[in-house]
Formats: C-alpha cells, sequence, structure tokens
C-alpha cells in the first residue's frame, strides 16, 4: 500500500513533481568565455557578455550543449536535434541583461525514464517531461553594507540543466529517492557535480493533495530547496498544510513558497496574481540550436556505463544480492572500488567485506575511498589470505583493524604477529583434548543430552589456540573426541 | 579643386600618389566639422587629435607601401557604434557617461583598415527614429535647403548624423546601422548613397542593439563605388556574433561596374501606394526607364503582404527593443539615479535616462509580449514576417534585383511629422520589407524634387547578392547623373 496522508475528512494522496537545476560542469559559462569554476573573488569570473554590457551578444558553449546531450541519454529521454533559446524577461539587480536566456517552447530533452527504488524494494519510474539549458543569475548580498546590496556576477552566465519531472511522485520517501538517482545519474555522467551545499544542485517541489480518484488539485511551488531532507520535509509539510486548508472549507490558491528549514514549514512568497509576467520571446541573438544526429551518437557511444545497467551487471557477473550491488553502485568511485578488488576473486566475498567492514572503517576514522587507510590492493590481499585459508575469517578482522591503524599490508601483518591458521590435526587434537579434560563436568552435562555445550567447547579450544585453529577441522575433532 | 570634392576612391588615390596627405586631408576634415558641427550637430563626441594621430599613421603606412583603399580616409562613426576609450551614446542620455573598454567589430575593421575615426555621429536615441529629432543631444539639421527657404530640415534617421556629416563634407563617409531604413532614408533625404547589406553580412558584436533580428550595419558615402570600398571592410563573418554569416565577402568595389545587361528587375505593383507623393512615382518611372535604356529587363510583379510591413515591424522591433533596453537600469554602467529601494532607482533611472520616443516602443514592446497579447501581436506578426520573406523568395526566382522609391517623401521640416507618431512611422513604408526579410537594399540619389531637395531610388536585391545591387545602383547612379550639393557644406 503506497504512502498516503490521514486527514479528518478521510485520506489523502500527495502528487508531487520536481524541477531540478543543475549546475553544468564546464571550463566555460553558457554563453560566453568567462571561468565558469566554482569560488573566486567576487566579480573576478565575469566577461562583458555576462554583466550585459551595450552591444554585447551571447555565444554558445558547445561544451555546456554536450553535457546536455549527454545528461539526456542519461534519463533515457528524447534529444531533441531542433532546440531555441527564448528570453525570460525580468528585472533584478544580479540579472545583468534584465533577461535570462532559456528554452522555453523547445528544450534540447525530450521525456524520458528514471527508475527509483524505495526502502521496500519496489522500483517505480518517474517520468521526465523535459530539460533545458539555461543561464544562472549572479548573486545578490543585502548583508555586506548599512544600506547597499552588492552583486556578484560569478556565476552569472553559468549554465544550468533544468530537469522536470512530471508529477509521478507520491510520496515524501519517493521525491528523496528521485532527486538522489538524478544526484547519482549526473554524478555518473560528470554533468554536474550535485553539491546542493554549494548550491550547485537545487529543486523547486510542486505539491498538491487529493483524495483517490481525484483529477489533480490545485498545486504550490516551493522554491530552491537545497537538501534531499528538506525537500522530503517540504513535501510532507506543504502536503498536510493542504489537507489542513481543504478541511477546514478552504481552497487552496496557486502560489509560490518557501521552505524555512529552520522552522520546517513553508510560507507565501508570491501569489499568482503577482506572478511575474516574463514576456518569453525567441532569443534573436542567437540562431536555433541543431544537432546532428551524429554528434549524439557520438556523445551517446562514450557515456559511461549508469547506475542501473552497472547494478545489473554486478548481480550477473558477480553473483551478488541486488540489493548489495545498489550498494556498491551507489556512486562510480565506490563501484570502480568494488570492480578493482573483485576482480579474479569471489564477488560476493568481496562485496560483503566492502559493504561491511570497509565502509564501517571509513565512517569511523572519517575518510573516504580516495584517502581510505586500506588501499583496494591491500583488502584484496586479505581476503585472499582468507581465502587460500592462511588465516581464518575471525583472524582475517583483526588483521583488518590492523591495516586501518597503521597502513601495513596484512601478509605482514599476518607474518609479523604469527597468525597463520593452525590446520596440523595433531596440534588441533591435543588442543581439544586438554579442553575437554579441564571440563570434565560440562563433558557429563554434554553427554546427558545439553548439544547446546558444543559450542562452548569449539570456543575454547579457538581461545586455546589464539583463534587459529581452522575452524572446520576444530569442530570435526570436538566431534570426534566427544564421540 | 577643392580637397573635400574627393571622393574616397579619389581621396585614396590622391593619397597613393602623394599629391595629398592623411594629414592634410584629415586637418581639412577637422576644421569642417569645426566650422559647421555648432550649427548641423551631426557629431555627438568629435575626436580631433585622435583623428590626427591616426592619419599620422597612416600615412606611414601609405609610405610603407602598406595601405587599404580606407588608410587615412576620414569616417563619421554613428555612434551606435561602441568604440574603445571613446564615449559611446546611442544618442541616449542613460549612456552620457559610459566609455567603452571594447571595440565594435564592424569599427575595428575599418580601423584595422586604416581608416581615420572623426567622432561619434549623432542619430535617433537608441536608432528609434526616421528624423534624428528624438536624440538626446538635439537634433541634427539637414544641409539641404528647399529652394528659397532657410527652414530647417530633418536629415532623416536614424542615421541622421552620418548622413548630414557626409553631405556636408564633414566626413568622407560613414558607418550607419539599417534596422527598418535607418540608412537608406537618411541617404535619401542628403543626396547620398547608402546600402543596408543582408542581414548577417557584417557582425553586430560591440553595436548597441535596437532590434536585434533586424539591425543591421552599413555605409554611407557620395557614391555607390564609396559605400562599395568601405562595405569591403566592413563585412565579414564574426564568431563573436552567432547570426553572422559565414560567407566569402566578395569584392564588391568590383562589382560596381558590372552593368544591368540581361537583369531581369522586378518592378512591385504594391509600391505603387494611394496618396505616394507624385514625383516620387515620378522618378521612380524615370528609374525603371533608366536600366530599360541599360539593357535590364523590366518585370512586373507582386510582393502581395507589402501592407503589412510596417505593421509587423512596429510589433517586432518595440518587441525585441523592450528587452534589449532592459540593460540599462543604471546598475553597472551608464547613468544612474539613485531611489529609495531598487525598483525607485530602476524608475528614477529609466524615466530620467529615456527619451519620449524609446519610452513609447518599450512600452508598445511589452505589451505585445505580455501574457494574453503574444499569441496576437507578437506571434502573429513573426508569421506575416516569414509571409513576407517569402514574397521576396518567391520574386527573386524570377528577377535579380527590385526598384522602388525609398522614401514616400523628400527631406521634411524640423518639426514636422512629429505630433502623431504613426504619420513618422509611415516613413519607412518603403524599406521596412526588405528589412523584415533580411534581404540587402540600397539608397541611390536619383533626382531632385521641384522644391530642390534629393530623391533616393531604392534597389533590393537577394539575400547575399549586395553585388547585383551595387551594379543596379551604379547604373542608375550613372544615368540620374546626380550632381547637386547642398548649401550647407565645407568648401
Amino acid at each position: 500500500m503506497g504512502y498516503s496522508l490521514e486527514g479528518r475528512t478521510g485520506t489523502w494522496e500527495v502528487v508531487c513533481g520536481l524541477e531540478v537545476h543543475a549546475q553544468v560542469i564546464s571550463q566555460s559559462k553558457l554563453f560566453s568565455g568567462a571561468s565558469a569554476t566554482y569560488g573566486g573573488a567576487p566579480n573576478a569570473h565575469v566577461s562583458f557578455v555576462d554583466a550585459g554590457f551595450p552591444g554585447m551578444l551571447p555565444v554558445i558553449n558547445q561544451e555546456c550543449v554536450a553535457q546536455a546531450v549527454r545528461t539526456g541519454l542519461g534519463l533515457k529521454a528524447q534529444i531533441n536535434l531542433f532546440s531555441r533559446f527564448d528570453r525570460k524577461n525580468y528585472f533584478y539587480a544580479d540579472l545583468p541583461n534584465g533577461y535570462q536566456i532559456s528554452q522555453f517552447e523547445h528544450p534540447i530533452v525530450g521525456t524520458g525514464i528514471v527508475e527509483i527504488e524505495l526502502q521496500d524494494g519496489t522500483i517505480k519510474h518517474i517520468g521526465i517531461t523535459r530539460l533545458h539549458l539555461e543561464q544562472d543569475a549572479g548573486k545578490s548580498m543585502h548583508d555586506q553594507h548599512p544600506a547597499k546590496s552588492v552583486i556578484d556576477l560569478n556565476r552569472a552566465g553559468v549554465a544550468l540543466m533544468e530537469i522536470v519531472s512530471e508529477p509521478d511522485i507520491r510520496s515524501p520517501e519517493e521525491a528523496g529517492a528521485y532527486l538522489r538517482k538524478i544526484r547519482q545519474i549526473v554524478r555518473y555522467l560528470g554533468t554536474c557535480d550535485g553539491n546542493m551545499e554549494e548550491g550547485s544542485m537545487r529543486a523547486d517541489v510542486n505539491v498538491s493533495v487529493r483524495k483517490a480518484g481525484e483529477e489533480f488539485r490545485t498545486r504550490c511551488e516551493i522554491k530552491n530547496v537545497n537538501s534531499v531532507r528538506f525537500v522530503m520535509h517540504a513535501v510532507e509539510t506543504e502536503a498536510l498544510r493542504q489537507i489542513e486548508v481543504y478541511e477546514s472549507g478552504g481552497e487552496v490558491k496557486q502560489e509560490t513558497r518557501l521552505y524555512d528549514p529552520s522552522k520546517g514549514e513553508t510560507r507565501s512568497m508570491r501569489s499568482k496574481e503577482d506572478a511575474h509576467d516574463y514576456r518569453y520571446f525567441p532569443e534573436p541573438d542567437l540562431l536555433p540550436l541543431i544537432l546532428e544526429q551524429e554528434f549524439v551518437d557520438a556523445l551517446a557511444a562514450k557515456l559511461p556505463e549508469l547506475p542501473d545497467e552497472k547494478r545489473r551487471r554486478f548481480c550477473d557477473q558477480y553473483g551478488i544480492p541486488f540489493y548489495d550491488a545498489g550498494v556498491l553502485v551507489a556512486d562510480q568511485t565506490t563501484a570502480d572500488f568494488y570492480e578493482t578488488v573483485a576482480k579474479g576473486r569471489d564477488g560476493r566475498l568481496v562485496a560483503n567485506w566492502i559493504s561491511g567492514d570497509f565502509f564501517a572503517a571509513l565512517n569511523r576514522t572519517g575518510t573516504n575511498i580516495e584517502t581510505s587507510p586500506v588501499s583496494g590492493e591491500a583488502l584484496g590481499q586479505l581476503l585472499d589470505l582468507i581465502t587460500d585459508k592462511t588465516i581464518n575469517g575471525r583472524i582475517a578482522k583483526d588483521v583488518f583493524e590492523e591495516m586501518v591503524e597503521t597502513g601495513a599490508m596484512p601478509a605482514a601483518i599476518v607474518e609479523a604477529k604469527g597468525l597463520r591458521q593452525v590446520t596440523d590435526t595433531g596440534a588441533i587434537d591435543d588442543a581439544v583434548t586438554k579442553v575437554l579434560a579441564e571440563n570434565a563436568d560440562k563433558v557429563a552435562e554434554y553427554k546427558s543430552g545439553k548439544d547446546k555445550l558444543f559450542g562452548f567447547f569449539v570456543g575454547q579450544v579457538m581461545k586455546g589456540m589464539q583463534g587459529k585453529g581452522n575452524p572446520a577441522l576444530v569442530n570435526e575433532a570436538v566431534k570426534k573426541q566427544l564421540g | 579643386m577643392s580637397i573635400f570634392e574627393l571622393t574616397i576612391a579619389g581621396a585614396a588615390k590622391a593619397l597613393a600618389a602623394g599629391s595629398v596627405s592623411a594629414v592634410e586631408l584629415v586637418t581639412a576634415y577637422n576644421g569642417a566639422v569645426a566650422e559647421l558641427n555648432p550649427r548641423l550637430n551631426a557629431y555627438i563626441t568629435v575626436t580631433p587629435e585622435l583623428a590626427l594621430e591616426q592619419a599620422k599613421a597612416a600615412d606611414a603606412r601609405i609610405a610603407a607601401g602598406d595601405a587599404t583603399p580606407l588608410t587615412g580616409i576620414p569616417l563619421a562613426i554613428k555612434d551606435l557604434f561602441c568604440t574603445e576609450g571613446v564615449r559611446t551614446t546611442a544618442a541616449s542620455k542613460i549612456l552620457e557617461p559610459f566609455i567603452p573598454q571594447y571595440e565594435s567589430t564592424v569599427s575595428g575593421k575599418l580601423k584595422a583598415a586604416g581608416a581615420v575615426m572623426l567622432g561619434k555621429a549623432n542619430l535617433d536615441e537608441f536608432a528609434m527614429g526616421s528624423s534624428n529629432a528624438t536624440s538626446g543631444y538635439g537634433p541634427v539639421e539637414n544641409p539641404w535647403k528647399r529652394a528659397g527657404s532657410d527652414a530647417r530640415l530633418v536629415p532623416g534617421g536614424s542615421s541622421g548624423g552620418s548622413a548630414a556629416a557626409v553631405a556636408a563634407r564633414m566626413a568622407l563617409g560613414a558607418t550607419g546601422t539599417d534596422t527598418g531604413g535607418s540608412i537608406r532614408q537618411p541617404a535619401a533625404f542628403t543626396g547620398l548613397a547608402g546600402i543596408k547589406p543582408t542581414y548577417g553580412r557584417c557582425s553586430r558584436y560591440g553595436i548597441i542593439a535596437f532590434a536585434s533580428s533586424l539591425d543591421q550595419a552599413g555605409p554611407m558615402a557620395r557614391n555607390v563605388e564609396d559605400c562599395a570600398l568601405l562595405l569591403n571592410a566592413m563585412a565579414g563573418f564574426d564568431t563573436k556574433d552567432s547570426t553572422s554569416a559565414d560567407r566569402v565577402v566578395p569584392d564588391f568595389a568590383a562589382a560596381v561596374e558590372r552593368g544591368v545587361k540581361g537583369l531581369r528587375i522586378g518592378i512591385p505593383a504594391e509600391y505603387r501606394m494611394d496618396g505616394t507623393n507624385p514625383e516620387i512615382v515620378a522618378l521612380w518611372e524615370k528609374g525603371i526607364e533608366w536600366l530599360k535604356d541599360a539593357g535590364a529587363e523590366i518585370v512586373d510583379i507582386s510582393l502581395p503582404h507589402t501592407k503589412y510591413g510596417l505593421a509587423v515591424y512596429y510589433i517586432v522591433a518595440p518587441a525585441e527593443a523592450s528587452s534589449n533596453l532592459a540593460r540599462y537600469d543604471g546598475v553597472r554602467f551608464g547613468a544612474r539615479v539613485d531611489g529609495v529601494d531598487l525598483i525607485d532607482m530602476y524608475e528614477r533611472t529609466r524615466a530620467a535616462g529615456f527619451g519620449a520616443e524609446v519610452k513609447r516602443r518599450i512600452m508598445i514592446g511589452t505589451y505585445v509580449l505580455s501574457h494574453g497579447y503574444y499569441d496576437a501581436y507578437y506571434l502573429k506578426a513573426q508569421k506575416v514576417r516569414n509571409l513576407i520573406l517569402r514574397d521576396f523568395t518567391d520574386v527573386f526566382a524570377k528577377v535579380d534585383a527590385i526598384l522602388t522609391p525609398t522614401a514616400p517623401s523628400a527631406a521634411f521640416g524640423l518639426g514636422e511629422k512629429m505630433d502623431d507618431p504613426v504619420t513618422m512611422y509611415l516613413n519607412d513604408v518603403f524599406t521596412v520589407p526588405a528589412s523584415l526579410a533580411g534581404v540587402p537594399a540600397m539608397s541611390v540619389p536619383a533626382g531632385l524634387s521641384a522644391e530642390g531637395l534629393p530623391l533616393g531610388l531604392q534597389v533590393i536585391g537577394r539575400h547575399f547578392d549586395e553585388e547585383t545591387v551595387f551594379a543596379v545602383s551604379a547604373a542608375i547612379e550613372k544615368a540620374a547623373g546626380f550632381t547637386p550639393l547642398p548649401e550647407l557644406r565645407a568648401k
């Protein structure tokens, strides 16, 4: 059963669509040669084009176009060989031209599909309506001077992709899963860094509610929400607000709202009546954007393997469960790390170690795969020592902890500490004999039917052998001597 | 012979032969500017010292054998072209303090060819006007007078300062820009030749935009050959303007002497409008005879959507202008009038900085793009614009060029036609269709009105076929033998 909210008048369904603004990774801006890199002194990355000086003209950056196409391909979407730029007109101090160059009627990317996975393992498809290219605005700062606002145009003109979903999202969880999935895809593609904290990815959230079987009701748009958690919370908060409005006999008005994370609420920014009239019209300074099919094909041919495909391949190739594969493909670095270690080894063993002890160690030490004290090579060596029975699984965990602490290679640790597994049956038999002799009372209890004590004997034998006994052989010896 | 009698081609020969130096030529023209500009107001900014410096450099270049046909030629640059280090106003108060740190591609190309800039020519504010009366720096006076009258006449617009400067011998040639007739109509009003090339032939980079899909730079000069020499240097693909055409620039000067033998010249029925001045119609008939005599075949043609040209133009151009002029907000450059908050600052700055005609067009443009009106106005206008383009494409399958009058009247008096903007807009009736279609069109002086004022004929050609336009215009020029000179001029 899907997500729903209980109100006084019955059960409500939540309807949500997201508009994700993703800053394109590129050397220079969408229509000028100025640097598009993040940071820099205020107004250091500004050309006369970005600042809207008289007589300046935009020239499209081919790399930004390629990035949009790559993203479209990653979203399994229609690539429009004909697209066009339009001007979206409004006055603001950090919008130098008094218009934003965007794509209104003819976006570069059309409909597509994104697959999301929910906590319970359900797979759901969310439709993509479109993706279009547009320029970002600059930044106004109102806290630098008592009476004046200051403007930083470094971001003005940087390329953005606006990815619009269909209203297919039905719960905060789905909204979060969708946003994470979009972020994962653009990161895999290298088309956006997905850093929501730096603002290079942000979402406008459209929310409405309805009773089962109804048409869509009026929606509200919550602007510029900048984390997955906030998006999920904004969906729920806004849905509850709308339910309250309806159940108190009111009507939800179409409007733009702001989400306040500190108060956990949304509030009205402007109503439909105050909405800007953007006076869109085709940008006369640019020709329509015409792509050759060969250009798209060439980009498609070089597209990296995407998370969904990689996940399925991991299951097939390495025989690991679907869930585990999902964890490993969460980001490209982890997936690559897994494949490096899994090469020529037991994929399931590698998967267990990476998603278990290895991730736990990264968390504990506050490191990531690049800065981890345990390299892929070292982890691989450790797993080889287990596989060839040089050490047993119990000892391997101790060795791993030592690796995390010292950065030493596992073989060296095993040698230095004498941790090789004992497979000499004579030595094992002696250890068993000793334990049974020291625990004659427990042996008697065992023989009178207390089977659970078997484990106790094995534990004692392993303890006596400093954990180095081969577990299978120890089991066998205990069983034999107990008769 | 006075140095002012030389054309660009003639001056180039004299410079090459060493019979005159660039410094002498430019000194003479600096003098003419100093003498006549206080009366005619053809220049907003004059740059005599810079001109002299450039003249010295030109002499050195000529001596080194590295000259182009424009090296040392003194020009007026319309104050819509951004010029590095030289104030550029677009004739608007809102740009009064604006000194660009960059050079427009077209003025830069002329500079690179060794041409000398005498100053920045006056124009209608942001090139919006047909009389040069909307300039924020005062109107320009036409150096021509009606016979027996000292009434001040307009030079046309928007390139009125360029026209007056060349006509009064305050420059050998000038750059203009043409959005709906802004080169051709003032050329006709002042007895000059002027061509609006094909849209995309010259780069718009660094030219202050009025209506981006229509704006095109072009030359104005005393004859067709001089225009060809100037356009040779001005034209060419520019990676900084996405709408400029990546095409080879032919030698336009070579096309001037081609003749018209065997060419088919179309005469569009729709340009015989009711109420057109009979003098204009008579001149047009004369032009037809001249071309026939020169060996051209005359073909009656129809451009059925001509009557919608003005209406379409006065929707499309203000729409684009309303957006192009949004950047003049007092935030980053130009004039600013402080206010209590951002919106107040915008309102005060733009109220003080823009003149009445500019405000009118911003309002028209904003209106036609507004929600609920866009389809009825802007979208409909774009559709009709396509039909007008198709009129031309269809006709150019049958003819090589089209001959029409340039303007419905000769130059009018300053203050006339100023009460009703629509009367003023009617000036553009013959020039606007070619602008909407993006095809090249030239005005060439062809005769005098009964009052002794110059009248022009317009030659329209196929896209990127300026060569035929030059050839046909030269044939008319030759047949017309237009020699009268304006009363006010350097002698």
